[in-house]
């Protein structure tokens, strides 16, 4: 059987896509912004913070980490109600987007967090610099720039995995494919075009990340 | 060269009067085989409530089980009941599992270049349904309102013609999450098929969720084999008594809460 490939039919939509585009792009970047402050408040609190603070962050940490990005985004959209807080789908994407960046970013950020030598630490403190300076200025920039590359992969990660949440109608890419799909029957040509679309993302997302994380967060 | 296609064509035709033959033979023998042995197998849903499910009992119930019963006590024989699931009903039919199928079933061209169809036993429905306390009388009622329905079902695509162009239409993925989003209160109305929406009714009876508006009807009709016209008439014959009687009604007031309403022959 010879498949004839009709991508007219789902270039026409491109209004569908674009839209698509433009919420995939807009849950990563709330994800990545809030995301890695999250990320790195949570880092700070598993090292240094109370006992109380450091066992409930391990505890979000693990539990984000350890069960699948759409059953918690499913126990955001469908549980949350029962205790009657109820939320538009896209808000529930924003918050279990952040979440989910939050707890790999804490661990990835305390790898790198744990790597800056004691010695440079204690060089700080005895120039007079306040705990909050010392963190950010003297521990922060060289763990994030060794964690870098681990951080962009997970950046990436959590963009594909954005896909997820048009199974709560939220109209990111994958939502657009799948609804231009069962309106045409193209299936195919419809996941080409999404699978070339999510690539396109993230190779530019990927070299964004890579210019910028040098320029604006820990210097080259 | 010429001779030996003329022979193969002729040996072709052959081959297909006999099978017509046989075919013809085969009809009088599925009601024959029917009296004979005083039973008949009729091919039913387990798997869709109101339609037919199992209850807890473990025994079939339904629509579809009441309606078999009816048509093996109207021709005088045993019951005997072959659960089916949508994908399978039709390969039952073919292959003769089953005498008759009785499993919600929908006429479309595709089933009726393979198997025959009786007139219509009962109403199959798509429609709006919300909750007693939202005032829904028309499409315009919609207007600025939130309906889940399931991404590219046929109610979806009813929905998209029918409603305002404010009306925020939240497609899910499946019915399950159609039905979670709407029983959660994420969506004010929900889009689905009288099964579906029944079932969801019956389970979670705090929502005073009830009929709103009609999209679209696709009645169900009883399977018969290809060929099996004395089977069929018989059939028609039931279906037809049982209309004028009022039984059609009492199993659709029974199963789905309204009357069995203008059914197609």
């Amino acid at each position: 059987m010879r498949i004839q490939l009709d991508f007219a039919a789902v270039l026409s939509q491109w209004p569908l896509l674009l839209n698509g585009i433009a919420w995939t792009i807009a849950l990563t970047t709330v994800a990545t912004l809030i995301g890695m402050l999250l990320g790195i408040l949570c880092a700070q609190m598993r090292a240094k913070g109370p006992v109380a603070v450091r066992f409930g962050v391990g505890a979000y940490i693990e539990l984000i980490r350890n069960t699948p990005f759409i059953v918690q985004l499913f126990f955001i959209f469908f549980g949350l109600p029962v205790a009657g807080v109820r939320l538009s789908p896209e808000t529930a994407a924003f918050i279990a987007i952040v979440l989910n960046l939050g707890a790999y970013a804490a661990e990835i950020v305390r790898a790198g967090v744990e790597a800056t030598p004691r010695g440079q630490i204690e060089a700080a403190v005895s120039l007079a610099l306040t705990p909050f300076q010392v963190f950010t200025r003297v521990v922060l920039p060289p763990a994030l720039k060794k964690v870098w590359p681990a951080t962009v992969s997970q950046i990436v990660i959590v963009m594909l995995g954005s896909s997820v949440c048009g199974q709560i109608s939220v109209p990111e890419l994958s939502y657009a494919a799948n609804l231009i799909q069962s309106n045409n029957f193209r299936a195919f040509e419809s996941f080409i075009v999404a699978a070339l679309l999510y690539l396109a993302l993230s190779v530019v997302l990927r070299k964004f990340l890579n210019w910028a994380g040098p320029r604006l967060l820990f210097g080259r | 060269m010429m001779l030996s296609k003329r022979k193969f064509i002729l040996a072709l035709a052959g081959a297909a009067g006999m099978m017509l033959a046989g075919a013809s033979a085969h009809a009088q023998s599925a009601l024959d085989d029917i009296v004979k042995t005083k039973t008949i197998k009729i091919a039913i849903p387990t798997d869709y409530p109101p339609y037919g499910f199992v209850g807890l009992d473990m025994k079939p119930q339904g629509l579809d089980i009441d309606m078999a019963s009816l048509v093996a006590s109207k021709m005088g024989v045993k019951l005997e009941l072959v659960p089916v699931t949508s994908a399978n009903r039709i390969p039952a039919l073919q292959t003769h599992k089953a005498d008759l199928v009785i499993s919600s079933l929908g006429k479309n061209a595709e089933r009726e270049a393979v198997i025959d169809f009786s007139h219509a036993y009962a109403p199959f429905f798509q429609a709006v349904f919300a909750p007693a306390s939202l005032p829904v009388k028309s499409w315009a009622d919609l207007s600025g309102k939130t309906v889940g329905v399931t991404r590219g079902a046929m109610e979806d695509q009813e929905l998209t013609k029918v409603a305002p162009t404010d009306v925020q239409i939240r497609r899910f993925e499946d019915h399950n999450a159609t039905i979670a989003a709407f029983v959660a209160g994420q969506t004010q109305l929900v889009a689905t098929s009288s099964a579906v929406a029944d079932n969801m009714i019956r389970k979670n009876p705090q929502l005073a969720a009830e009929f709103k508006l009609l999209l679209k009807e696709s009645p169900c009709f009883i399977g018969v084999a290809k060929g099996e016209s004395a089977l069929m008439a018989k059939v028609n014959e039931i279906i037809l008594a049982a209309k004028n009687s009022g039984e059609l009604d009492a199993l659709s007031k029974k199963w789905l809460g309204r009357a069995a309403g203008d059914l197609p022959l």
